[in-house]
Formats: structure tokens, sequence, C-alpha cells
């Protein structure tokens, strides 16, 4: 606390009346002003820098005549310095000069302002297409065309959180998976959501859309340098709608060749698995692993409960395996902590889960699920 | 005089006097503020530093819809339409308000209508939790139960204003004194008419949008789901074209406050009266036409983008004329600086600050940057504090030795000043950096790249709430006793209100007076 004081004041100081953008590193992105609007990496955030620089110095420039007309009277025209007051009150050039004078800055600021947006607008040729789409409360990729998609959640540990557990430099602005985009290629964003409205916003690149059910909103960017780009949802979505932040890697191309054509082997092998028959030895142990990363934490490492109700003994669990995979796949119909998994969690996984905890914990059903059971029960069938 | 009040309670719940009404509406709008505050304080607190510490994020998502609500609908336009009873009458030589029995009314359904809303609080799932914007279908499929009885709460608010606004109209319309022509009234009485003309005009569409998502909720429309065929965006476009005026409602009405204190400490008459007639009319004119400036993301077709932004940037014009109009006052004028100057001041300034921003805001490519951060945040607080909040006290200050006949300590408040200044511009300026600098509004914690503007902004909001508890004692005080105040209270000031006795009879201008 002491220490947070201390650094407020010398904060204070050195830089926030100065208006000089002092540098601070927010993560690999590079040097980071804490005052001010990035620069970006993109030809569209460079732009709106400058907008933004502009239109901020005619504020000040104003400012400094307004005010320094009152200031000037506040201290020469008072009762107490014996100024004794005039009487005018009107004058037709007066008013006509500063009705015109604002128009005319505005105008100035219109012309700059009409071609940027219009740049910005301009998502024609784009070369790789990306699906995002918001839900409560974390951000899905799809690769247009090219058979690749993922969710993106907050990595932070709830302890960090709850501050049981010292804050990592990229506190809140971390995700399990990163969208990966090329640089010097057209990127165009498809933004669109699953539930409520969520924005999608990357400072670095100046794209800020929202992200509406029903609506596909269009945006792009061309990254001119590779590097981690953090973001977050700008739009109050619900109540974690500050735990959804959005990380971009642009990675030069080569690079995204591999790391696309290694995502859509990977998403083959799944669909592949999910037609396989496991053995119990094998969904045990994939399924072990599965619980302790997406289970434990509510359910316990011995099925004892906490959060979630006990799965050791548990009527659902040792009972009607139609009821099991319903919680586990569509989440429960009246406490929403337990989630649906039915997106997150692939076939192979989900049927690796509820093989294990029908089988751990002294359940000991000896019943198997495999991923073929997971995809027909999603299928409806 | 016929007869003065009634005794006990009865003389407040049956009162058709607009003092009494006036009073009661202060005194309402003050309570909200109060609430209100302790929201914000409950958000500030949590904002302190990063990490959760005291609310949970649902929690925190009702408080600052709660602090929005509260604070808009309950703080700011009760506040104007007290002052408004109160000094409207006074100001146009009239005996009372035109529609007394409904100003009682629209005064006490008021009480009814928060009870309701804060209720939801308590109830099961929380209140409401969707900010003040309230966007669907964030507040429609997604709400709490509670929802329902935030839209007939809002329905309650907007029935009262509706009456207010008319009473208003019919008051300065039908009751001037004689030779009380529309260009003679004093600022704050033409602010009004303009602003009560707005009132009636969006309130409707207010009702309207929230029936709408009664009907989603209730009774299987889709107005605003995509799934159904409904709209969300619909919403949007919907809830500004009442929300855009509504922040000139909140602010049209400080701009006749201070059009009247800055001559009086001036001792000059205000430069540019018929200006500053029409540059209100104007923005007023305006607030219908840019309400899409808070939807540049939603994804508008460029031709939408581009007439909003250019309409936007418009509202410059006739905000700076009134702008220039102030300080060509001051300019050449003897100036003391009592406390309702002081908060005048610091509005012209301050309000002119939130200007800049809101400038900045209108560029559209820049807004991209700009939507939904704390930057937005600092810019309406800019204009909403200084200017709703400061012009109220700096009303409240004026005319309060008219109101109870005992003048204010005046050291009090000019404490009360300096540390309610002092606590806004700590509050607010560091959020134009930490917006700037990448965090989004409405979140319960952030990175700790934000942490030390952000402690900063609590610290400042502590000590900003700390200086009302001084407004209220020094209020309290004054009206328990003090100095007596004569007729006129300031030196030569410009208005009928200072022709009467002080503090002003139960009844004034019983027989009207003639205005030169
Ligand atoms: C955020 C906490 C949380 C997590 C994580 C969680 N659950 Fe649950 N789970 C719950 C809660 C709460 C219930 C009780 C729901 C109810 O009352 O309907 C529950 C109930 C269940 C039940 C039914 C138990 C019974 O006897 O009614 C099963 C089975 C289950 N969860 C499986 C899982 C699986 C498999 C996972 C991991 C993939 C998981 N849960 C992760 C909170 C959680
Ligand atoms: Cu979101």
């Amino acid at each position: 606390m002491l220490n947070t004081v201390n650094r407020l004041m010398a904060r204070l100081f050195s830089s926030a009346f100065l208006l000089t953008a002092s540098g601070y590193t927010l993560a690999e992105g590079g040097e980071r002003s804490t005052i001010n609007m990035p620069i970006g990496v993109t030809p569209i955030s460079q732009d709106v820098y400058g907008l933004h620089m502009d239109i901020f110095w005619w504020c000040v420039g104003i400012g400094v005549v307004v005010f320094g007309v009152m200031f000037y009277s506040m201290i020469v025209h008072r009762k107490a310095n014996g100024a004794k007051a005039a009487n005018f009150h009107d004058s037709l050039a007066l008013e006509v000069t500063w009705t015109i004078l604002p128009f005319v800055i505005l105008i100035i600021m219109a012309i700059p302002a009409t071609k940027s947006l219009i740049n910005l607008y301009d998502t024609s040729e784009s070369e790789v297409d990306v699906v995002v789409t918001g839900y409560q409360w974390y951000w899905g990729y799809e690769y247009l065309d090219q058979d690749v998609s993922f969710f993106s959640r907050l990595s932070t540990p709830q302890e960090q959180i709850r501050n049981e557990a010292p804050k990592g430099e990229n506190y809140l602005l971390e995700v399990d998976e990163p969208l990966v985009i090329p640089i010097n290629k057209k990127i165009r964003f498809l933004v669109t959501s699953n539930d409520v409205i969520h924005a999608w916003w990357v400072p670095d690149f100046a794209v800020k859309r929202d992200a509406i059910p029903g609506y596909i909103n269009e945006s792009w960017a061309k990254v001119e340098k590779p590097g981690l780009y953090r973001g977050v949802c700008a739009e109050l979505c619900g109540k974690d709608h500050g735990f959804m932040p959005i990380v971009v890697k642009a990675v030069p191309e080569a690079e995204y060749e591999t790391w696309l054509a290694d995502r859509r082997e990977q998403a083959q092998k799944i669909k592949e698995l999910a037609k396989k028959t496991f053995t119990l030895e094998e969904l045990m142990a994939q399924g072990e692993q599965v619980y302790g990363q997406a289970c434990l934490a509510c359910h316990g490492a011995n099925g004892e409960g906490g959060v979630g109700k006990a799965i050791a003994g548990s009527p659902i669990a040792t009972g009607d395996i139609a009821a099991h995979l319903d919680i586990v796949v569509n989440g429960s119909s009246v406490n929403p902590a337990m989630a649906a998994f039915k997106d997150t969690l692939s076939e192979v996984d989900t049927a690796a889960v509820i093989t294990y905890q029908r089988n751990a914990f002294g359940n000991n059903t000896g019943e198997l699920v495999q991923p073929i059971d997971i995809l027909k029960f999603k299928q409806g069938k | 005089m016929a007869h003065g009040p009634a005794k006990g309670f009865t003389r407040w719940l049956y009162t058709t006097n607009h003092k009494d009404i006036g009073s009661m509406y202060l005194w309402f709008s003050f309570a909200m503020f109060l609430l209100g505050g302790v929201f914000a304080l409950v958000i500030r607190a949590e904002l302190f530093e990063p990490g959760l510490q005291i609310v949970e994020p649902g929690f925190f998502n009702q408080m600052t819809t709660m602090h929005g609500l509260v604070m808009v609908f309950g703080a700011v336009m009760p506040a104007f339409v007290g002052l408004a009873n109160w000094m409207i009458p006074m100001m146009v030589g009239a005996p009372d308000m035109a529609l007394p029995r409904m100003n009682n009314w629209s005064f006490w359904i008021l009480p009814f209508a928060f009870a309701m809303m804060v209720s939801t609080l308590f109830m099961e799932g929380g209140g409401p939790n969707f900010g003040w914007t309230f966007y669907a279908p964030l507040s429609t499929t997604y709400a709490p139960p509670s929802v329902t009885f935030f839209i007939f709460a809002v329905h309650i608010m907007g029935a009262s204003s509706i009456m207010g606004s008319i009473n208003i109209i019919a008051t300065i319309l039908n009751m001037r004194a004689p030779g009380m022509t529309l260009m003679k009234m004093p600022l704050f009485v033409w602010t009004w008419l303009i602003t009560a003309y707005l009132l009636i005009a969006v309130m409707p569409v207010l009702a309207g949008v929230v029936t709408m998502m009664l009907m989603d909720i209730h009774f299987g429309t889709s107005f605003f789901d995509a799934a159904g065929g409904g709209d969300p965006v619909l919403f949007q476009h919907v809830f500004w074209f009442f929300g855009h005026p509504e922040v000139y409602i909140m602010i049209l009405p400080a701009f006749g406050i201070v059009s009247a204190i800055i001559p009086t400490f001036a001792r000059k008459p205000l430069f540019g009266y018929s200006s500053m007639v029409y540059a209100t009319a104007s923005i007023a004119f305006l607030s219908f036409i840019v309400w899409a400036h808070h939807m540049f993301t939603v994804g508008m077709p460029i031709a939408g983008e581009l007439f909003f932004m250019y309409a936007t940037m418009l509202i410059a014009v006739p905000t700076g004329v009134k702008v220039f109009n102030w300080v060509t006052t001051m300019f050449r004028g003897s100036m003391t600086f009592e406390t309702p100057m002081l908060f005048s001041i610091a509005f012209v300034i301050l309000f002119t600050i939130g200007g800049f921003s809101g400038l900045m805001l209108a560029i559209a490519p820049a807004d991209f940057q700009y939507h939904d951060t704390y930057f937005v945040v600092a810019h309406f607080h800019y204009v909403l504090v200084p200017g709703a909040i400061f012009s109220i006290t700096a009303g409240v200050y004026y005319w309060l030795p008219k109101w109870c006949g005992n003048m204010y300590n005046e050291t009090m408040g000019k404490l009360q000043f300096w540390l309610a200044f002092i606590g806004l511009n700590l509050t607010f300026f560091p959020m134009h950096f930490v917006g700037l600098a990448g965090m989004q509004r409405r979140v319960p914690d952030y990175n700790q790249f934000f942490a030390d503007f952000n402690m900063l902004s609590s610290m400042g909001a502590f000590l900003f709430g700390a200086a009302q508890i001084l407004l209220l004692y020094n209020v309290i005080s004054t009206i328990m006793g003090g100095k007596k105040a004569t007729d006129e209270v300031w030196e030569n000031p410009e208005g009928l209100e200072w022709t009467v006795a002080s503090p002003a009879p139960y009844h004034t201008f019983s027989t009207p007076p003639e205005v030169k």
C-alpha cells in the first residue's frame, strides 16, 4: 500500500501533468503509454492516432484562448482590485465571429476524418477472413474456408483474481489460445455474437466492432509488425464482461501457414478419433486428465463435491447414462454454475470424463461411454 | 396573504404550493444523490486496486447500473424540476404553477418509482445489471427477473417528467406577468421551456422502448431478439433517440442557472442574451439528429456514420457561443467570488473541458478507439458533474437565502467548493488517461498497468463524497438560523425573485407585478 502510494506520487509528478507519453512496457507489444492512445501497428491505427492528436491540439489551442481570457478577467477585473464594471452586453460582430470560426475549424477536422472513415470501412479484397464470435464470456475464432476454429478464454488463474497469488504481468489480458494472423496481409474480421452484445477491440489495430447476435459486422487490419497484441471486450455483456480478453499473435506468413496446417491436422485427428472405440483404461487415463482440468475445481479431487454436487455416489453418475450425458453436454437447468460443455470439450474428452466419473471415486459402474455416443447425443439421437 | 401552510405531514402530502413542492423535489433529489453516490463509492472502492476485493462482478454491474439510473432520473432531473418549481413562478411573476394539483401528483409518484427500483437490489437474481443504457438482449432475454420492476419504475418516472413538463410549459406560456415578454424572460425560464419540450418529445420514446422490452420478456414478441427475427440494434436507435436529448435535458437548465449567477457576481449584464436563447434552441434541435454517435461501432452504413459525425461536430458551434458569452460577461466586470460564483466559474471551465472531449468523441474514426472506454466515462462525468451537479449546487447557494431568509455560511460554502472541485478533478481527470491507454468501462477489475490512476480516481471520489456532507450541513444550518438575508440578497441582482421579501412568502405575486 505504502509502495503504491509512493509510486503514485512519483508518477504524478513525472508524467501525468507533463502530457509527455511516459513509456511503460506492456508485454511483448513494446513500449506503451499509460496516458495516451497507442499509435498501433496498422495504417488505420496510425491514422486514427494522428486524428486524435490533431483534434486534441485544436482543443488545447481553443482552451488556451478561452481560459486565458477568463483567467485574465478573474485576476484583473475583480471588485477587490477596484474594477468598475463596464456595461456592454451585445456585439453582433463578435457573435458572428465566434460562430464562423469554430465552424471553419470543424471543417478542417472533418475532411481528414472523412477520409479515414472511408478507409476504415473498406473491407474489400481481404486475404484472410476470420469469423469472430462473442460468447458469454469468451471468444470463438473461425478461419473461413480453412476448417480451423477454436475458442479463446481468459487464462489468468482465479487465485490471482482473488488476490491469493501475485498477479502476472498480463493479468486479465492473457488467453489460453491466441488468434494467430499473418503480418502484411489484409485480414478481415467478421464479428458476430452467440448471445448478448459484445465488442471485439484491439487498440493496436484500432479495430473495435460490436458483436451483435444476428449481425455480422466487418472490420479489417493489416498488421505491420509481428508481436502479441492484447485487447478486451468493450461492450458490457454480463457478469464476466471484464474477463474475456483478446490476444492476437501476428507472425510472418510462413509461420502462419505452418500453424494453420498444424491446426487443420489436429482438427482432422479429433474428428477421426471421435469415430474410434477406446478401452476402459484409455478412457480412464484421458478422463482423469480432463477431470483435473475442467471439473475438479467444483467437484473435488475425490469427487466429494464443493461448489458442485458430489460425484462419488451421485445418483446421476451412477444411474441413467442419458441424464449424465445431458448434464455434462447441456449443463444444469437449475444451477448455471454447472455449465454446458458441448462447445468446450471435444467428443473424446467428454466421453472420457463421463466414463471416468462413472468408474472413479468408488462409483465402479463398469460402464463405458464412447465418443460416438456423445456425437449421437449431440445430434439428438 | 390568504393563508399560510397547513400543519404537520399533510401539509406535504396534500400541498399544491409550488414552493413546498419545489422543496420536496430538492430534498428527494439530494437523498437520491447520496444514494447514487454510495453506489459510486462501492464502484470506486472495488476499483481502488486490481483484483476482486469487495464485491462480486455480478453485484458490481448492479452498482454501475443503479448509480447511473439513480443519478440521472433520481438526482439530476428532480433537482432541476425542484428549482423550476421554486423559481419559475417567481421569475415570471406568477402566483403558482399553472396546474398545482398535477404538480403534487408528479412529485409524489417519484418516491414510489424509486422505492420499487431500489428494492430490486434485494430480489432474487439481484437488480438491473445491464448498465443504465440497458441494451437488449442483455436487458431482456438475459436479464434478472427483477427487470420487470425496473420497467415499471421507468414508466412512472416518465409519467412524472411528462406531467412536470406540461406544467412548466403551461406556466411559462400562460402565467407571465404583464410586460414579461418571451424575450425578457430570464434564461433559466427559457432553458427550462426548451427542456420541457424535449422531455415531452422523448419520454414517450423511453416509455416505448421499455414497453417493447416488457413485451419481449413476457408476451413472446421479438422486437429485440435476433433469433425471433428482431433486431438488437433497433433497441439502441430507439434508446438513444431518447438518450441523447436526455443528456441535454440535464444540461440546458444548468445553462440557465449559470446565466443568472455570472452576471450577478460580475456586476454586468449577461452578454448576448438573444444569442443565448437561439443557441439553446439550436442545441435542442441538434440533439434530435445526433443520437447515433453513441453507436459508431454497431456497424452502421458509412453514410449514416458520416451524417452523425458531422451533425455531432456541429453541436460545438452553439455550445461554443454559450461559453464565449459567459466569458465575455465576466470580461471587464467587477467580479467577486462568492460560493455560487465559484461553482459557476468551475462549471464554465470544466464543462468546456467535457465539451472538448466531446468534440474528440465526435470524430468517428477516433471514436472507434474511445468508445466504451474510461475516456467516455471521463467525458460524460466532466459534462454532468460540473455541468448538472455544480450548477444545481450553485443555484442552491444562490437562491437559498431567498428561500429561507438566512445567509449560508460563506466560509463553509467555499470550503465545500474547493473540496468538491479537487475531488472531482482527481476522480475524473485520470479517467481520460486510463481510457486512452486501453481500459474499457464497466469492469470490476483491471491490469496493474491502470492501477495508479485508478487509485487516484478512487481517492478523489471519496473526497468528492465527503464534500457533499458539508453541503448538507450548510443547508440545514442555514434553514435553522443564521444571519438574516436582505430582500435583494446580492448586489443588484436581476430578476423578479429579488423583489419579494426574504424568505419568500408562502404566496408570492398574488397580484401580478408590472414588468417594464
Ligand atoms: C463451476 C463449477 C463446476 C464445474 C467446473 C463443473 N461442475 Fe458439474 N456441477 C456443478 C454444480 C453446481 C452442479 C449441481 C447442478 C444442479 O444442482 O443441477 C454440478 C452437477 C454435476 C453433475 C450431476 C451431479 C448430481 O448428482 O446431480 C455431474 C455429473 C457433473 N456436474 C459433471 C461435471 C463434469 C464432468 C465437469 C467437468 C467437465 C463438471 N461437472 C464441472 C458445478 C460444476
Ligand atoms: Cu463480452
